[in-house]
Formats: C-alpha cells, structure tokens, sequence
C-alpha cells in the first residue's frame, strides 16, 4: 500500500517525464530529497531521466514559484534594455504549484514577471507542510537521523530513540490557519481538490498581538526579532521579492542601515513586510527558511488582515482583480487622517 | 536628544507637505500670520503619493520624534489620484507602525488644501501637542556610539 504522497511522486515524475519527453516544457521545477531527514530542495528537471529525482513530502516548504521568473529568463536569449523581445514562442517551464503558490504565480503574472503562456502549472491540493522546527522540538531537539512519512503520522527516529508523531500537530502555523489550499490557476492537477477549508479565526496570533498595549507590542516585537542575524534569507525565498537591487542593499540613501544594531533590524522587518502588502499569500517560505526561527510571517499576516478588512482584497486570488495598492476606491477608509477624525467619530481605520 | 525633565526639550517633527495643497496652506498660514508651533520642519514633496515608508522610517531613524504627511483633500489632488494611492499605502504603514509597537500619534496624517491655513495650524498644534505628551522617541531610532 503506497502512501498519498508517493502517488503524489508518481504522479509528478510521469507528468513531468511526459511534459520534458514531447519537449512541450524545457525544464520542470519541483522538488528533490534533500541530503538531511525533514528537508526537500527545490529541483529543475531538465531531461526525462531527471524525473526520477522529483519527489513530494511534507518538507516542501520553499515556494517554488520563487524560482519561476528566472528559470524562465534563463530561456531567454540575451537583450539589451529596451530591447524588443524575440519573436516567436519562447520555451515554457513545468512547475508544481499548490494554493499559496500558485496564488503567488498569479501575482507574478499581474506584475509582469511570469509569462502564464510560457508556464505549464501542475497543481496540487495542499494537505499542510511540516514544520521541522516543531517536530525537532517535540522530540526535544535530540538528533533525528531519519523520519518515514506515512499518510497521518511521522515516524521519527535518532540513535537513542523512535517517536511517532501525529503529522498535525507539527503543521506550519501558517497552513494551520490556511484557507484556500487548492491551486487557484493550473494547467494539470493531481488528486482531489479538497474545498476551501473552515478554519475558526485564522488571524488569531495576530488579534492576540493587537489587543496588547503599544508598550507591550513593541516588547514582544524588539525580543521576538532582536535574534535576526540579517541573513536575508526571508528575503531571498520570497517569490514577491524580485527587485534587481533591494532596498537593503541601496547605499544611497541608504534606507537601513547593514549592522545587527537593533534599529537596523527592526526597520529591515518592518519594511520587507511592508513591501508584501497586498501581496503575500502567506506561503510560509520566509518562517521556515530563518535560521534563528522568528515570527515574521505575523507582519505579512497583519498587513493581509488589514487588506482583506479595508480593501477586500486577498493576493492572487484572481487575475482579473488588480493588486490592491495599484488601484484605489474613493470610499477607502480614512478614519487615520486626523483632518478626518471630526466627522468621523475618531475611529481607528 | 534630552529627555521629559529637560526643560529645553521640544519635540522635533518631520513634515513631508505636498506642493499643491498643503505646502501651499502652510505659505498661507505663515502670509496670514497665523500663529503654530516652530516644531516642524518641513519638506516640500510633489505629491502625497511621493511619500514612501522609507522616507518616514528614515525621519523617525534620525531622531525625529514624529512626523507628519499632509497632502490634498481626496480628489482634489494635482495628480488625479496621487493621494488615494497614497492613502492606501498610509492606512496599511500606520497600522503596521501600530502593531509593531510604535507609539499612535508618531507618525501623522493630513489632508489639508491651499486655502486651509487656519486648519494648517490647527493640525501643526495638534501634532505638537500629541508628540509632546508622547516625550521624545526612543523606538527605532538609531543611536550612533
């Protein structure tokens, strides 16, 4: 008896085997194992021999449509700015996309960087990804040598011990909250697409934070953030962050400063989520990519909240809708503007 | 930087003005010789929609103990909509400011149009009255040596 997920394998491999195989797509990105237990690494598959390394588990944490836009310049031949395109169909890219993912494709195509002609999305319902941090801290942080995934449970295993661990209880926080995990937009999709899921307050780590005081708010947020060893590593697996040169690395002006100084790190978290307004779909990448685990999938969680609230609007939802913060309604609200406040009673927007 | 007890402190406010309206307003309120506080120092921008968050993190960075963003009534904009994009943007940084822990009141919001110069004061006492009871800012600003 095989497990969802190595269905899910077989699944992938002959779609991808047969995309490569009749040349329909030049390269197929998915994911294969990693050299570590609970790791998977994203993986282009750029001939029909290369299918069998494509895998899929709970471990695929890193948004592949990260990988999209410049595996698909990569098929571009050279040109200099203001150049014209080449004429003539350019070659298309097979990716996996589950919900968050290809909601994240559909922002990339309404921002110019994706090409949907040039994309042959295979989409699959999420069932949740696993957080390795938590399942590390179940088992106390000991060494895990190996984990086997069955389709409920993880059976996990170091050198002094065996647990099996219920694969819901170490979900990511932000697939816990999840609602839509079937893909908004594909080409093929495998298994059964399971619905918008009912989650009873998905923004409740964030309600929890708002209803603190101002003093309290930035204690947690100088404590939770103060380990940041500005890797950018949140940055760097965010499928919205494509800039040629980032904010952080201008020098002039220079916006944040480079150090570990605390200034420099809060303004560097405040403004990388600042930049996701509107755009995030909560994929999760950023958390599970950190090094030193800080929440700052909360920031992007907060700005999504205050975007469906004021503008209902959700990322990537549709590609007819225009990103949120590209276009405007007069009736937005303005209860913050204190030339305002009079008339409207001084509510907080 | 001093502190509350120091006498001599005033608080320093940043103000980013639009060209059309509201730095128009504040020539006006100065020209009509309406009273306010000397506690901003203003910059002169195109548009409200020319504010980005940077520029108002970079003010509270240095050392600004508030700031101010003031530009056209809705619809009266130079620009069309330069200031309902903005407003946009505004309502998301102000809220994540506040969640983040930054004190409400810190950072500010107006509109106010080229004939507003009584208004123009009034906002300009407001704010330095809320930056005031607030003290100087300490949150996010960067402290060199």
């Amino acid at each position: 008896m095989s497990t969802l997920n190595e269905k899910i394998t077989e699944e992938i491999r002959s779609q991808a085997e047969r995309l490569l195989s009749s040349g329909e797509v030049a390269a197929f990105l998915g994911y294969e194992a990693g050299s570590l237990p609970m790791t998977a690494r994203p993986f282009v598959a750029r001939k029909p021999e290369d299918v069998s390394r494509l895998v899929w588990n709970s471990f695929c944490v890193l948004n592949l449509s990260n990988y999209l836009p410049s595996l698909l310049k990569s098929f571009e031949p050279q040109r200099r700015p203001g150049e014209p395109p080449p004429e003539g169909p350019l070659p298309k890219v097979g990716v996996i996309a589950t919900g968050c993912w290809s909601r994240n494709i559909v922002v990339q195509i309404k921002e110019n960087q994706v090409d949907r002609e040039r994309v042959v999305i295979v989409g699959i319902p999420s069932r949740g990804m696993v957080s390795s941090r938590k399942v590390k801290d179940l088992v106390n942080n000991r060494e895990i040598l190996k984990v086997i995934e069955e389709d409920h449970n993880l059976k996990v295993s170091g050198s002094d011990f065996d647990q099996e661990i219920n694969r819901w209880d170490v979900v990511r926080d932000n697939c816990l909250t999840c609602v839509h995990p079937d893909p908004v937009i594909y080409d093929i999709l495998i298994g059964n697409p399971s619905g918008e899921r009912q989650v009873s307050d998905r923004f409740e780590q964030v309600n929890d934070i708002e209803a603190k005081t101002h003093e309290e708010r930035w204690e947690w947020f100088t404590e939770a953030f103060s380990a940041c060893v500005r890797c950018y590593a949140c940055r760097n697996v965010c499928p919205l962050c494509y800039c040629p040169t980032c904010f952080v690395d201008d020098s002039r002006p220079q916006w944040v400063g480079k150090s570990t100084d605390q200034t420099d790190t809060l303004l560097f978290h405040i403004l990388r989520a600042y930049h996701c307004a509107g755009r995030c779909t909560d994929c999760g990448s950023c958390e599970s990519a950190c090094p030193v685990g800080i929440p700052m999938r909360l920031l992007t969680k907060k700005l999504n909240k205050d975007v469906l609230e004021m503008y209902q609007s959700e990322a990537g939802m549709s590609l007819d809708e225009p990103l949120p913060l590209t276009t405007y309604n007069p009736a937005d609200p303005q209860g913050f503007v204190l030339t305002e406040r009079s008339e409207k009673g001084g509510g907080k927007s | 930087m001093g502190t509350t007890s120091d006498k001599k402190w005033e608080p320093k406010i940043v103000a980013f003005l639009c060209n059309w309206c509201s730095y128009a307003g504040a020539d006006l309120a100065g020209v009509s010789r309406f009273q306010y506080p000397p506690n901003i120092r203003i910059i002169r921008l195109p548009c409200s929609g020319r504010v980005s968050a940077n520029m108002i993190l970079d003010a509270l960075r240095s050392g600004a103990d508030g700031v101010l963003v003031s530009g056209c009534h809705p619809g009266d904009c130079h620009y069309i909509s330069g200031n309902l994009f903005a407003r946009r943007r505004f309502a998301l940084l102000t809220n994540l400011l506040e969640f983040v822990g930054i004190e409400p009141g810190r950072v500010n919001f107006s509109w106010i149009s080229a004939s507003e110069a009584e208004q123009f004061a009034q906002v300009v006492k407001e704010v330095t009255e809320t930056v005031r009871k607030l003290g100087p800012s300490t949150r996010l600003v960067k402290r060199i040596g």
